[in-house]
């Protein structure tokens, strides 16, 4: 299991506008961790440094004894698949088959391990019954499936979603969780941006706080939702449940509403 | 009662549909109010916004029974001053953003100029917007540079400068962090007090539960619970349907079935930390 490293990382666009400084950034093979931070903290320039999509202005970015700068993109998109924050930055298919197919296709498996990768990739997602749509004639929070299938497809040890939370039902965020559930019992690296604190809090190992371009912590949930000082700092909010708790003045860092009402009922 | 808007029978088709996505509609809306519309993805809440607004049947083409009322006359029979009666945010930015613009100062001007107003008089009125959904940092930036949070900041702006009655507001923060959120319901909030109607589709429902007055829960095409926030939020039987609940408001209901005796169900967070306090303390004897 290859770990994913940051070293003293900065990113500045063509132009000169600095998005990202100094991150430096552990994540071990296996597991799962979300990015949290502002509009403009510079968490997607981040994880684009991760799968190579752009290469880090300073710094180094270690993808196992992989260095970032040695390989093309091509070549980390084997290891670490990136799903675009826009659906349609990355669907140019007529079939939602077509699309996730697409991976393991140019990777020239045999072509049995070709159809297992798309099945299994369609049905994880809940994707199979819209197999031969069009995916620009399916709403965009179901698009945003199709593409995390077709990075599923591809089969990486690492994998990247850029807010897949946004304009999701409630069916659609049990839908993301079960996919987390899974990569995670396959062993797979898992690297989630999201704004919604409820779905960090239910669902990630560890989170990566980003503010002003700057990686500023990381912890488990319970120590990054109890830290009002990171919080204010990220602009961040408590879930609904830990404020609730803390006007109760209930010790435990509650971060779910199990944890909770055990506190209430116990006090 | 003062009805600024009402749906009648209202069912509709889309084009090549065989399903309706909208069935025997039958809605009110007061003047003044802040309607908040939730229920899963596919449900009707965006074909019910563009059948107030008029894009349906005016645009969209396909099959409308039954009529839609804005101030007592047919959204058929307004014409084009619909669009100066009713605010429009869609959903995707992009698909608001003009692109007949260079720079986000002139595309959150762009309406005012059509309506004719005076140079002094849109220049005011654009800056005060831009300070207001603190966009004025991008004043000379192309909209098409902008984030997609950014993006829809912009589109807000730019509707909300034209001072509309109503104001129909698809999923405006999806995008959003936060803080970002908040602000954009704090702006929600502020053109209420300026007795706007909103009309807004939103997910994160523990912010509707915070600032809206009534909620609209689609299902299906059909609307299957209308009324006071606190009523349709704590109603447990909705989450089976799909609806989103407050979680303040699953962590009552939890409380409750373990015993502890919580009077109303809370859907906002001041509701729950009072109702659970004082059912503690009810519990213990004090």
């Amino acid at each position: 299991m290859r770990d994913l490293r940051l070293q003293d990382v900065s990113f500045s666009y063509p132009g000169g506008y600095l998005a990202v400084e100094d991150a430096n950034i552990c994540i071990r093979g296996g597991e799962n961790v979300a990015i949290v931070g502002q509009n403009g903290a510079g968490k997607t320039t981040t994880v684009k440094m991760m799968n190579g999509l752009l290469k880090p202005t300073k710094g180094e970015v270690l993808i196992g004894d992989m260095n970032s700068k040695d390989y093309t993109t091509a070549q980390i998109s084997r290891i670490v698949g990136y799903v675009f924050q826009n659906p349609d930055d990355q669907i140019f298919h007529s079939t939602v088959e077509s699309e996730v197919r697409f991976g393991p296709k140019m990777m020239k498996l045999d072509p049995e391990e070709e159809d297992e990768r798309v099945n299994q990739a369609l049905k994880i997602t809940g994707m199979d019954e819209f197999r031969k749509e069009n995916p620009f004639n399916l709403p965009l929070s179901t698009r945003k499936f199709v593409t995390i299938a077709a990075v599923i497809a591809m089969g990486t040890d690492i994998l990247i979603f850029d807010e897949p939370t946004a304009g999701q039902d409630v069916a659609g965020n049990e839908r993301l969780s079960r996919i987390l559930k899974i990569l995670g019992e396959e062993g797979k690296t898992v690297i989630t941006i999201s704004h919604d604190m409820e779905f960090v809090a239910a669902n990630f190992q560890k989170v990566i706080v980003m503010a002003k371009k700057r990686v500023i912590k990381n912890g488990t949930p319970k120590e990054i939702f109890w830290d009002f000082e990171c919080l204010e700092k990220a602009m961040l909010k408590q879930p609904y449940v830990s404020r609730v708790c803390r006007e109760l003045k209930l010790t435990g860092e509650i971060i779910c509403i199990d944890e909770a009402i055990t506190a209430i009922m116990g006090r | 009662m003062d009805y600024v808007m009402e749906c009648k029978n209202v069912t509709y088709r889309y084009p090549l549909s065989e399903v309706p996505a909208i069935q025997n509609l039958n809605i009110q809306i007061e003047r003044g109010k802040f309607y908040g519309i939730i229920g899963e993805n596919g449900s009707g809440k965006t074909t019910f916004c563009a059948l107030l607004r008029g894009f349906i049947p005016s645009f969209y083409k396909g099959e409308l029974e039954g009529e839609v009322l804005v101030e007592g006359k047919s959204t058929t029979d307004w014409g084009g001053e619909l669009a100066a009666k009713i605010g429009y945010v869609f959903q995707n930015p992009f698909t608001q953003i003009s692109g007949v613009k260079d720079t986000v100062y002139e595309e959150v001007a762009y309406g005012l100029e059509n309506f004719g107003l005076p140079v002094e008089e849109i220049d005011e009125r654009v800056i005060a917007v831009m300070k207001m959904t603190d966009i004025e940092a991008l004043a000379l930036k192309n909209p098409f540079d902008l984030s997609g949070g950014q993006m829809q900041r912009v589109a807000l702006a730019s509707v909300i400068v034209l001072e509309p009655d109503i104001l129909v507001i698809d999923e405006p923060t999806s995008q959003l962090d936060p803080e970002g959120t908040e602000s954009v319901f704090a702006i929600i909030r502020a053109l209420k007090e300026r007795h706007k109607t909103i009309i807004l589709v939103e997910h994160k429902i523990d912010l509707i539960a915070e600032y809206a007055d009534e909620v609209v829960a689609f299902k299906g095409g059909e609307i299957i619970a209308l009324g006071d926030k606190c009523e349709i939020l704590s109603e447990m039987s909705l989450a089976e349907q799909g609806v989103a609940l407050p979680q303040v408001a699953i962590l009552g209901c939890r409380l409750r079935e373990r015993g502890l005796l919580i009077g109303a169900i809370p859907v906002t967070e001041k509701q729950a930390v009072e109702q659970i306090v004082a059912a503690l303390e009810g519990r213990d004897g004090r």
